[in-house]
């Protein structure tokens, strides 16, 4: 089957990006490709240097950090540990966490942690891989530090009025991980299991796990 | 911008396009403890020198880009020619390679 313009369209449909040949490139898209082969070419990089962080931010996922959630959930003294010093927790579950600091913040029944940062975006990213659009957006970054609650409504996240909500803004030199309190009705499950109730949002402390009794 | 009025945060996500995710593993290498050709606060300010207006004309990793280029000649790494250079290169390269899809 052909359409007349002799361009068959069985195929399946295309990916989110067209063949980079299809398109002119942006002015950006030029200057990230100048900089990059020039700074290859200077060898303040290799491009092999260049293939290994991208296949690392590719392989980072919030999947990570769900591990180290569930780890807590059923370890407390791996939550002593996770809450002294993140990144070394962490690494006792084979993930490296990075350089930057990260902090974890747990919720409670009486404190409802959040994250954001206001300048630009630094974000627990080798816990959650990269942020999602709405976390570098300029209303999140705004109105959380000011009207939490009303932020944390529009994620369908509400919050009684006698639990304390506490904002945390990120740093370049200081990341914060939710640690989301463990939902009633997982008593039995492993660890495994546990972490499939770990999303990257509760992560952020816009809402909150799902209970499995729905 | 922490504080500002703003409207409802619209829950918006995209997958990184390929240049986007260059673009930040070209920031990751050079602030890389071992390069530390340039520094996250750097990056920021570079940014804020983009001036208000950039915040609303180019998207997020436009402005990461154009702001770790700005950095690059400022400190030297690189020079506006070897940039100017480059860039027409780049794109004299990719336009034979959409005329060679064209006829291909």
């Amino acid at each position: 089957m052909s359409d007349p313009h002799g361009h068959s369209h069985s195929h399946p449909p295309h990916p989110y990006q067209p063949d980079l040949e299809d398109a002119p490139l942006t002015h950006y898209q030029i200057l990230e490709l100048a900089v990059a082969e020039l700074l290859i070419e200077k060898g303040i990089f290799t491009g092999d240097d260049m293939r290994r962080v991208l296949e690392n931010i590719d392989s980072r996922s919030p999947a990570d950090g769900a591990k180290v959630i569930a780890r807590a959930w059923v370890d407390p003294e791996f939550k002593s540990r996770l809450m002294a010093d993140t990144n070394a927790a962490a690494a006792e579950l084979g993930i490296d966490a990075g350089t930057i600091p990260i902090h974890t913040v747990e919720n409670t029944p009486e404190v409802h942690n959040v994250i954001v940062c206001t300048l630009c975006s630094c974000y627990p990213r080798l816990l959650l891989g990269l942020p999602p659009d709405w976390y570098k957006s300029r209303a999140y970054r705004s109105r959380l530090v000011r009207e939490p609650r009303a932020v944390l409504a529009e994620f369908g996240t509400e919050l009684p009025d006698d639990i304390e909500v506490r904002v945390h803004d990120s740093t370049a030199e200081l990341r914060y991980l939710v640690l989301p309190m463990r939902p009633a009705g997982t008593e039995g499950l492993d660890e495994a299991a546990l972490a499939d109730f770990v999303t990257r949002d509760c992560m952020i402390g816009v809402t909150l796990p799902r209970s499995p009794d729905g | 911008m922490g504080g500002l009025d703003a409207g409802p945060v619209q829950r918006i996500e995209h997958e990184y396009a390929p240049w986007e995710k260059r673009t930040d593993a070209i920031l990751r290498l050079l602030s890389s403890p071992k390069r530390a050709v340039l520094q996250i606060d750097e990056l920021r300010r570079a940014i804020e020198d983009l001036g208000p207006g950039a915040y609303d004309e180019l998207n997020y990793y436009e402005r990461w880009i154009a702001a770790i280029s700005n950095l690059l000649l400022e400190k030297g790494v690189i020079t506006v020619d070897e940039l100017g250079r480059k860039m027409a290169e780049v794109t004299a390269r990719h336009e034979a390679e959409r005329a060679r899809g064209r006829a291909g």
